[in-house]
């Protein structure tokens, strides 16, 4: 404990907590710009700084530890030139390129600059000619913008063990690149989109594809279907000021038949689709002792791209299911266009997801054209909807609820909570306990799995078996995971685990990195109880329950994991080794 | 030099360095020694063999100024613009070979023989002011002396010694 | 295991054998006079006693840096029994003549006088000019003395003898007493008090059992080689104080980081490194003790940001030489988060000889707060440019105008500037203060490594400024926004001075912009890069004002900035 006076207020800190931190428990904010909640601090744009009584100049609130007796002066004249000048000297390195930025609104330094009221432009301005590059169709790098935070580099390289992103030169030369200084589709870059989502201003935005999505609307030969990811539902609200975790599912329903589409769809009833094979594919290995343990889901797929670039010895481990929103994107086009009497190439699948790399997965590989043609045509993310909706005058608070349309829109509670990390996990627990069994489970709620770790491990009985699990999110925690399956393989003992499940993203889709801005672990559990509480509002909370699923392998599919279902709903997966990283 | 000679040459680097500590800039300095720059595919052939990101290694090449991401010609002509240089006469030095080699400062001739760069204090300064050609010094020296100096390097250079 | 390591008996056969020669020949081997075409005249040397038959009886002693380098190469030949003399801008031919007509006459004289001829005059440097006897040597005491590539020679020289005595009779933390008692604060420009460092790493607990002692020769000052100089001229010293560093913080292993541009002093230090290894000073039970420690060199890359003991760390480490936020310090998390010492190698060169001395010896020289000596790089417009060494406390001008003999062209001087780009100007008016961290701080300067630049009537003073500013700016590591586009942007200011176009309000704009670098920088980098502007607007702000008054003609108001 310290006793600490911020600006003559006293508080008790926790030791080792930084003033920072100590100073929002006095209620006093001071400005900061480089710090991000989630990072540990990078210390590199100096408007944080403050004055400590008793010693010569100022320290960095962000990094700077309490002491016992210490006190701390946050604001005086003095202090205020310094900040203001910092913050001069930040936009004289900047564009003046607001109107047509990609963080117009919602930026960091806009609203710092707004904040400190800058009038003139004191320093000229000095901005390198550096080009775009939007090359991964995911994210798009604008390095001109660029205040050289770090948030995105330790995201990428520290968080996402994937390395694509670097600094290069220095001084006033230094900038933001793909690694090696190449275009970033050539890079290792997962197009997880977690940069974006950490960057405060313009310079790493998702590749946006609203127009697109507008010219297809105006389309009048085709007809336009949309479906909405779990995630989505839980955070697009905070755009429009709502409290982060609302539900607003209905109300999205009804936004998305405003903006034109024809048909709106869940992609939680792919999910659930997702969990019919999945967990079957599970049981059958697991009660043959045919084939590989464990079993690794697959529907992220960022995850699938870095396996498939640094760990491809674990192909033999995944799961072939497809995603939920490609599932769906291909049974729009087939069971959906032959009971409504379409032909598929007149329909246009949108998927709106929490994530910039779906944009990629839509054509990673000949099975996203299962059906024929582009199963889905577009992905766009969170973020971009957020536009849509606001472009089109929808005033969400006032939409009326609605419903979305069959046969594809009807979900379990156990295809929403797939939207968070644990939750494919334990919608599969679900389902795999009474294909196992034939009887079903008393209590679905596997809590064992659930919450913010980086990896969390679980043991279950299922009919007398003890199954093993392993949860991991953030990429950087799932090499251990890994490692252990490596272990006991290479021992021959029994596998370390029976079903494992990797996000990317930090707490799953719902941190995904086309999700509203601004995520914290705090709006990440809030975001996270909104689909739990989805969940239990359902009385349906088992995949294989759900009717319309139901429907759907009677009347189309046949069995799980039979012919059919293999050729629509399965994809296969290759090595593609980088240099490491 | 041809790309399997290359990895070879990367893989004796790798053995004598790749297990100890801290040895990234280690390695590319034994690279740099021997071809005179950092190439892209040895970069890329370092990453494999001793795991280290491709992105680690452009971030140290592209911050220290020691290391070259492009040849940078047979003889690299260096003015030292160290204080005690500056102030014996190191930017009329530096003009007078820029003029001399019709190139600016961090630039190599068209014909890919020169380089000219100014560089900080090489730690002699009694001898202010002071250029370097590769590895030879020279010291106490006047604008008007850099043709002859330069002569000489050409002339090394046309004689096929470099 | 290294093979029964009687040091003692190495030193005495040395000392014997050296005893025995007719006559000892010193040549520089440093980078200075190497490069003024020293490297022929040991050769030249060698030969000549060869053909006179004195090869087995004369020593030819390759040595580091004597001093006086813009003088070079320099030959010192001393016959027993005689005062030894000093040869300036030796070359092959002379060198063969000191052989012939100095080396072998005195040698072969016996007792009787002997007189050197008349023509050696113009290259003889008396030993009695103010250059040499206004010095005191402590850390150059033995550099151009001592063979550096021979440990006989060091042990020769009372070498590791400190070592010796601090495995066997003090404990650890008497060592740390010792050097905090003897006033020694670090020389790599931050003063801190090497016992008071010492001390908070010998509490930080080993993280995975190790430890660190970092010795800093990253040396980036333009304008400054102290510490090549010494890694040149005496690797062992530096050695055996870090060995001594390593045995009082309970370090495990020892890293040297020099700067790639030093080819030479890696090469020595690494020889040295061998050559302590061999003889069972460096490794495993180290002496018979239970000392453990190895030592490694890394090399800098051009980056003088890596001086900053975080960027030092982060470079060994193999990433970007960027300075990151202190606390943690390096002696609580260092290198690879183990707790480092980093201490500069005149600090640890410095240590050997408080422990022979003694606390008290090293204490009486300097001044209240400042002890021992500051070896300087005097260079600039004066006669004498060189490595000098004098004790704390002694007066800048004696400094100047004694030891450095003045300005050759007999111009007025007008400033001394110390610190580096750190540092600031100091007016040719105020230079009789004592040599002395606070005092030089209070003038607006610093001490730094040891850079001493003189400069007169012929430079600007705001021309001196751009260039360290210019300095700062290249070499900043772009991390934090107040260094990266402050330095650029205050640099375009100067420029607009120096361009005649300024105003009253950019004199304004340059303090506030100061005061922005100064507490908002994230290292020292940033923090002192405005010193030099700031210090020459404080003591010449007439020379700014010329310039701003030039300015005329309101339409040349529109310019550019540099990095645009
Ligand atoms: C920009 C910058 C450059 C520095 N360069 C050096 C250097 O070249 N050599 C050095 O010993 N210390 C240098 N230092 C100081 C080191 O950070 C550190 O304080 C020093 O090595 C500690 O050793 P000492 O206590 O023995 O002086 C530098 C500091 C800064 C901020
Ligand atoms: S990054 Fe922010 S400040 Fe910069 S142009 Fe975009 S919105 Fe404006
Ligand atoms: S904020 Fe200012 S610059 Fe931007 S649109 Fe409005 S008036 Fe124009
Ligand atoms: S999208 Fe993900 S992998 Fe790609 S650069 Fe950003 S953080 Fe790195
Ligand atoms: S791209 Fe964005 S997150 Fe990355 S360093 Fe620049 S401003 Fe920060
Ligand atoms: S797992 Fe995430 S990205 Fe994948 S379909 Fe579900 S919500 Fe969308
Ligand atoms: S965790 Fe979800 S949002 Fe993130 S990359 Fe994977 S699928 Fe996309
Ligand atoms: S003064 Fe300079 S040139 Fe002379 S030896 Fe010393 S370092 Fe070298
Ligand atoms: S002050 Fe300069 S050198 Fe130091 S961290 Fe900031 S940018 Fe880098
Ligand atoms: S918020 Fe502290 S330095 Fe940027
Ligand atoms: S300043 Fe040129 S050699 Fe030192
Ligand atoms: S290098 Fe020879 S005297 Fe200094």
């Amino acid at each position: 404990m310290a006793k600490v006076t911020i600006n003559g207020i006293e508080v008790h800190a926790e030791d080792g907590q930084t003033i920072l931190d100590a100073a929002r428990l006095a209620q006093v904010r001071i400005p900061t710009l480089c710090k991000h909640p989630d990072l540990p601090p990078t210390a590199s744009c100096g408007v944080c700084v403050v004055k400590i009584a008793g010693q010569r100049g100022m320290v960095r609130a962000c990094t700077t530890p309490v002491r016992d007796g210490m006190e701390i002066i946050t604001q005086d004249p003095e202090i205020a030139d310094v900040r203001r000048t910092v913050v001069k000297l930040i936009l004289s390195n900047h564009p003046n390129a607001c109107l047509t930025c990609g963080r117009n609104g919602t930026c960091e330094l806009q609203a710092l600059a707004s904040e400190f009221g800058i009038r003139r432009e004191t320093f000229p301005n000095i901005v390198a000619d550096l080009p775009r590059d939007p090359s991964t169709g995911a994210i798009e790098l604008e390095p001109a913008k660029c205040i050289k935070c770090g948030r995105c580099v330790m995201v990428c390289q520290t968080n996402q063990d994937v390395w694509a992103l670097s600094f290069l030169d220095r001084g006033i030369d230094t900038r933001i690149s793909a690694a090696g200084d190449i275009q970033l589709a050539e890079s290792p870059c997962i197009r997880c989109g977690q940069c974006s989502a950490h960057c405060p201003t313009g310079a790493i935005f998702e590749y946006s594809q609203t127009e697109q999505v507008w010219d297809m609307l105006m389309d009048p030969e085709v007809h336009c279907i949309a479906q909405i990811a779990p995630a989505v539902r839980v955070s697009i609200g905070e755009a429009f000021g709502y409290d982060p975790g609302t539900n607003l599912t209905s109300k999205l329903y009804a936004a998305l038949r405003r903006l034109g589409f024809a048909a709106i769809f869940d992609t939680n009833f792919g999910a659930d689709v997702t969990i019919m094979e999945e967990a079957t594919e599970f049981a059958r290995r697991l009660e043959n002792g045919k084939g590989p343990m464990p079993l690794i889901t697959t529907c992220c797929p960022s995850w699938v791209d870095f396996m498939e670039k640094f760990h491809s010895d674990m192909i033999r481990y995944f799961s072939s299911c497809k995603s939920p929103h490609a599932i769906l994107g291909t049974l729009a086009k087939t069971y959906y266009a032959e009971q409504v009497g379409l032909d598929r190439d007149k329909i246009r699948m949108v998927s709106i997801m929490p994530c910039t790399s779906k944009k990629y997965e839509i054509i990673r590989s000949d099975e996203m054209f299962a059906s024929g043609s582009q199963d889905v045509d577009i992905a766009i993310t969170t973020r971009e909807l957020t536009r849509m909706i606001q472009q089109a005058g929808i005033e969400l608070a006032n939409l009326p609820a609605e419903q979305a349309d069959n046969p594809l829109g009807e979900y379990s509670g156990a295809g929403t909570i797939f939207g968070t990390t644990g939750g494919v996990m334990e919608a599969a627990l679900r389902s795999a306990y009474y294909f196992i069994n034939g009887k079903e489970l008393d209590d679905v709620d596997f809590k064992q799995v659930r919450g913010l770790d980086g990896v969390r491990e679980a043991e279950v009985d299922i009919d007398g078996r003890t199954i093993r699990l392993a949860v991991a999110h953030g990429l950087a925690n799932v090499e251990y995971v890994l490692n252990n399956i490596r272990a006991t393989a290479e021992a021959g003992d029994e596998p370390a685990y029976h079903l494992v499940e990797v996000m990317a993203c930090p707490g799953g889709c719902i941190g995904g990195g086309g999700q509203s801005w601004g995520v914290t672990d705090e709006i990440r559990q809030k975001r996270i109880d909104g689909l739990h509480g989805d969940d239990l509002a359902h009385t349906i909370r088992r995949s294989h329950q759900n009717p319309a699923v139901q429907r759907l392998y009677d009347d189309f599919i046949g069995k799980p994991m039979g012919d059919r279902a293999h050729q629509l709903l399965h994809t296969s997966y290759t090595a593609r080794p980088e240099y490491r990283r | 030099m041809a790309e399997e000679a290359a990895a070879v040459h990367i893989g004796r680097i790798a053995k004598q360095w790749g297990k100890k500590r801290g040895s990234l800039i280690m390695m590319l300095h034994a690279i740099q020694d021997q071809r005179g720059y950092v190439p892209r595919d040895a970069a890329l052939e370092l990453a494999r063999q001793v795991d280290v990101p491709l992105a680690r290694i452009y971030e140290v090449l592209t911050f220290y100024n020691y290391f070259k991401t492009s040849s940078p010609g047979k003889a690299v002509v260096s003015v030292c613009t160290g204080t005690a240089c500056h102030l014996k006469g190191a930017p009329d030095i530096l003009a007078a070979l820029g003029e001399e080699l019709g190139v600016a400062d961090g630039e190599a001739s068209e014909d890919g023989n020169f380089h000219l760069q100014s560089v900080r204090c090489v730690g002699c300064c009694g001898l202010a002011p002071v250029v370097t050609v590769n590895a030879t010094v020279y010291g106490k020296v006047k604008p008007a002396e850099m043709r002859g100096i330069i002569g000489q390097w050409q002339d090394r250079i046309d004689a096929g010694e470099l | 295991m290294a093979e029964k390591a009687d040091i003692g008996t190495l030193a005495a056969e040395e000392r014997n054998a050296q005893a025995a020669r007719k006559a000892r020949l010193f040549c520089c081997g440093s980078t200075g006079c190497l490069s003024s075409g020293g490297g022929a005249i040991a050769n030249a040397l060698t030969e000549a006693l060869a053909g006179h038959g004195l090869a087995d009886a004369v020593d030819v002693v390759p040595t580091g840096c004597m001093g006086l380098c813009s003088l070079g190469p320099l030959v010192r030949v001393e016959v027993p029994g005689r005062d030894p003399v000093l040869y300036k801008e030796v070359d092959p031919m002379i060198a063969r003549l000191i052989v012939a007509e100095h080396v072998v006459p005195a040698a072969g004289a016996g007792d009787e006088g002997f007189e050197l001829p008349a023509f050696f005059t113009e290259h003889i440097l008396p030993m009695d000019i103010p250059f040499f006897t206004k010095q005191t040597k402590v850390v150059l005491a033995d550099s151009g003395r001592v063979n550096p590539e021979r440990i006989e020679d060091y042990l020769a020289a009372d070498g590791y003898q400190a070592l010796q005595n601090v495995l066997a009779n003090m404990t650890p933390q008497a060592v740390i007493e010792l050097i905090a008692d003897s006033g020694l604060r670090g020389r790599g420009g931050g003063g801190f008090p090497t016992g008071q460092k010492w001390g908070f790493a010998r509490q930080a607990e080993p993280v995975n059992g190790e430890k660190f002692i970092i010795c800093n020769g990253d040396e980036g000052d333009p304008g400054a080689y102290m510490d090549r100089s010494v890694l040149e001229g005496n690797p062992h010293a530096v050695l055996e104080g870090m060995l001594i560093a390593a045995y009082a913080t309970g370090a495990t292993e020892g890293w040297f980081y020099i700067r790639a541009e030093y080819p030479l002093a890696v090469d020595r230090v690494e020889k040295a490194i061998k050559q302590a290894r061999r003889n069972g000073l460096v490794g495993k039970n180290i002496l018979g003790s239970d000392l453990n420690v190895d030592c490694q060199i890394r090399l800098g890359a051009g980056a003088f940001v890596c001086g900053e003991e975080t960027a030092l760390i982060h470079s060994i480490e193999g990433q970007r030489g960027t300075p990151r936020p202190r606390p943690p310090y390096p002696s609580v998390q260092g290198l690879w988060d183990r707790p480092s010492v980093v201490n500069n190698v005149e600090t640890l060169a410095n240590v050997p000889a408080i422990i022979r001395n003694g606390p008290e010896w090293f204490h009486a020289m300097g001044t209240e707060t400042s002890k021992g000596t500051k070896v300087f790089a005097l260079t600039g417009k004066v006669e004498h440019s060189g490595l000098i060494e004098v004790p704390m406390g002694m007066h800048l001008r004696e400094i100047v105008e004694d030891i450095g003999g003045g300005n050759p062209a007999d111009k007025p001087l007008k400033a001394v500037q110390t610190g580096g780009p750190s540092g600031g100007v100091i007016p040719v008016d105020q230079l009789d203060v004592p040599v002395c961290y606070e005092q030089l701080t209070q003038l607006g300067s610093m001490m730094g490594s040891g850079g001493m630049i003189v400069m007169d009537a012929d430079d600007s003073m705001v021309e001196i400024a751009k260039f360290y500013l210019g300095f700062a700016v290249d070499e900043s590591c772009g991390k934090c926004a107040p260094c990266r586009i402050g330095g650029t942007q205050m640099l375009a200011l100067l420029q607009k001075v120096t361009d005649g176009k300024a105003t009253l309000d950019d004199l304004d704009l340059i303090r506030r912009l100061s005061r922005a670098m100064q507490q908002a920088s994230l290292c020292g980098l940033g923090q002192t890069a405005p010193n030099p502007v700031i210090s020459t607007l404080r003591y010449f702000e007439d020379e700014y004002m010329e310039a701003v008054i030039v300015y005329s003609d309101p339409s040349s108001q529109d310019w550019t900035p540099r990095g645009t």
